[in-house]
């Protein structure tokens, strides 16, 4: 068997952390897959602060997760409103027709 | 117990966004009113702030998470006069596309509040909140024209690069924390341990996330597109305010926690301000829309703002601080005049449109000219002082690279600013535009441009008020 230790924890929130941080630039097709991508960064280090703070043996880590899920929550929110007022606007939110703004 | 007097005024002002809130709804057709209020809101906060903190010595509050200093208290102080300055410009723009609404003034006052809280922190968990109150305000304001394809557009690309952004430097937090166990910027000063490789990691994605915030190339890429769909009060404001609270936070971070890794970030800061300068000089000259010229514009003056942050000594930090309180004045002037280009409630922000504009506003020409005098760097107007600190500041230290580049850029940038002036005075005129501006534009653009003007009499006051800063 194998131990599992810190390093194993904070590898697991290292490749979630990427498989988010590249999902939003590999994306082209949806921007929902976008909000998602920011959700699982969030989560990653949320991984991250939840192991140091049990490695650590000191609670400001878990305190400072559940600050982030709240913000996170917030900012889904915010960017699904705004996804909905982009939308009514252009009927589309698929990656590539967003250029209106270009120079 | 908690000497609450020194946080009276987030406390003033988040219980006066709630009541705001809360008026505004249920009282109808009350958006003027909210207006005024929230003008009367921020001038008190500002009085409060003056009042109970600025001269008093460096204090820290709740288990040291908040810091009270001069520098905390003097950048509220202009963050509170500016998002002051703006409100009060921005209502007829509001009015003309018909989206003068109580959300406004009431969401500029959270993102205000979220930057003093930033701006006050002394630990990576408020300052994280700080942020992110910041951020979510500004998003909403991006998209506040949202029958409008553009501003939308401005607002998604915003929230998707900007929490992008955040989740980087909150990573670079966690990391931060793990390697020195706590979340407190006194306590990582005294356990920070250069061999760990995870510390310059966290660092460095730390800073990405503040300089995405203050819009430093390589982190750039949203600016130009956010800032030319968003109304145009609304860029002023991002063009201003944010970057006062981010600049704090880059000196507060760099110089409390890691003043001892130095020789790690300053090569990284060296990086962002030359290529910041560089580029804004560069990438602006074929641009053909006012908005993505200020855009440009003001990611170059950023890379001078980090010039100053990259020295490593009190002469640096103040005169990069003196160099965005000059900025914040004659991006005011800018757009005040960017807002007198109207004409049939329709709002023009081509640079053609500028064309002959000396023929039939002299006054407006004439103040337009000064500002980008001030802008390009030419002496005696108050852009070339606060390029001449900056760059004084960095002499000092014989960093004659980072010197050089910055000169030479600042040659590259007089070519767009004085290509305006050119269009301005020398190209055919067009037809008038409207002349019936409210009285808070006219002064505004007075104000600042008397001040840009006359600012080299008296140059002492404002050193004065920034040498008080120590940090180091």
């Amino acid at each position: 068997m194998i131990e599992i230790g810190l390093g194993h924890y904070l590898t697991l929130g290292a490749v979630i952390f990427s498989i988010g941080v590249i999902g939003i630039f590999l994306n082209r097709k949806n921007i929902i897959v976008i909000l998602m991508s920011i959700e699982l960064i969030l989560l990653a280090v949320n991984i991250n602060l939840v192991s140091f703070s049990i490695y650590l043996g000191d609670l400001s880590g878990q305190v400072f997760t559940l600050f982030i899920l709240t913000v996170a929550a917030a900012e889904a929110a915010i960017g699904l409103a705004i996804i909905v007022v982009y939308f009514r606007n252009s009927g589309t939110i698929r990656v590539e027709e967003i250029d209106k703004l270009k120079g | 117990m908690e000497n609450l007097q020194l946080v009276l005024p987030e406390i003033f002002l988040s219980l006066s966004i709630m009541f705001l809130l809360i008026f505004g709804v249920f009282k109808k057709n009350s958006s003027r009113l909210v207006q005024s209020l929230s003008l009367a809101v921020l001038i008190v906060t500002a009085v409060i702030t003056f009042n109970e903190t600025i001269g008093i010595n460096e204090t820290k509050l709740f288990n040291n998470s908040i810091i009270i200093d001069y520098l905390s208290s003097l950048m509220k102080i202009i963050t509170l006069l500016a998002a002051f300055l703006v409100l009060i410009i921005s209502s007829n723009y509001l009015k003309t596309f018909q989206i003068f609404k109580i959300e406004y003034p009431i969401l500029i006052l959270s993102s205000v509040l979220g930057m003093m809280v930033m701006i006050n922190s002394n630990d990576l968990i408020v300052f994280y909140m700080g942020l992110e109150l910041q951020s979510l305000a500004l998003y909403v304001l991006a998209t506040f024209n949202r029958d409008q394809i553009k501003s939308s557009e401005a607002g998604l690309k915003y929230f998707v690069l900007s929490a992008l952004s955040s989740g980087l430097l909150l990573y670079g937090c966690s990391l931060i924390y793990g390697f020195t166990g706590s979340t407190n910027f006194d306590v990582i000063a005294t356990q920070l341990n250069s061999d760990v490789y995870a510390m310059t990691f966290g660092i460095v994605f730390v800073l990405v996330g503040l300089a995405f915030k203050i819009s430093a190339v390589p982190f750039h890429m949203w600016a130009p597109d956010v800032y030319e769909g968003s109304p145009t009060s609304v860029t002023l404001f991002f063009t201003m305010v944010p970057k006062i609270a981010a600049l704090t936070v880059f000196i507060r971070f760099l110089y409390v926690p890691f003043l001892n890794l130095i020789d790690q970030w300053q090569t990284i800061l060296i990086f962002l301000s030359i290529a910041s300068m560089l580029f804004g000089a560069i990438a602006a000259i074929g641009q053909t829309n006012l908005k993505r010229l200020v855009a440009y514009s003001s990611i170059g003056h950023v890379g001078y703002a980090l010039a100053g942050v990259t020295v490593g000594t009190n002469d640096g930090i103040q005169s990069s601080i003196i160099y965005i309180t000059i900025y914040v004045f004659m991006n005011l002037g800018l757009f005040s005049c960017l807002l007198m280009l109207k004409r049939d409630n329709q709002y023009y922000e081509k640079i053609d449109d500028l064309s002959g504009l000396s023929k039939n506003h002299p006054m407006l020409a004439l103040s337009l000219l000064i500002i980008l005098f001030s802008l390009a760097g030419i002496p005696p107007l108050a852009g070339f002082f606060a390029k001449f600190y900056v760059f004084k500041a960095v002499i000092e230290q014989s960093m004659y690279f980072l010197a050089i580049v910055g000169l030479l850029s600042t040659v590259v940038a007089a070519f767009y600013y004085l290509r305006l002036i050119k269009i301005m005075y020398f190209d055919k005129e067009k037809e008038k535009y409207d002349t019936d501006h409210g009285f808070w534009l006219k002064f505004s653009l007075t104000a600042s441009t008397l001040l840009i003007l006359i600012y080299f009499i008296f140059p002492s006051q404002l050193i004065e008020v920034v040498s008080r800063i120590n940090i180091i």
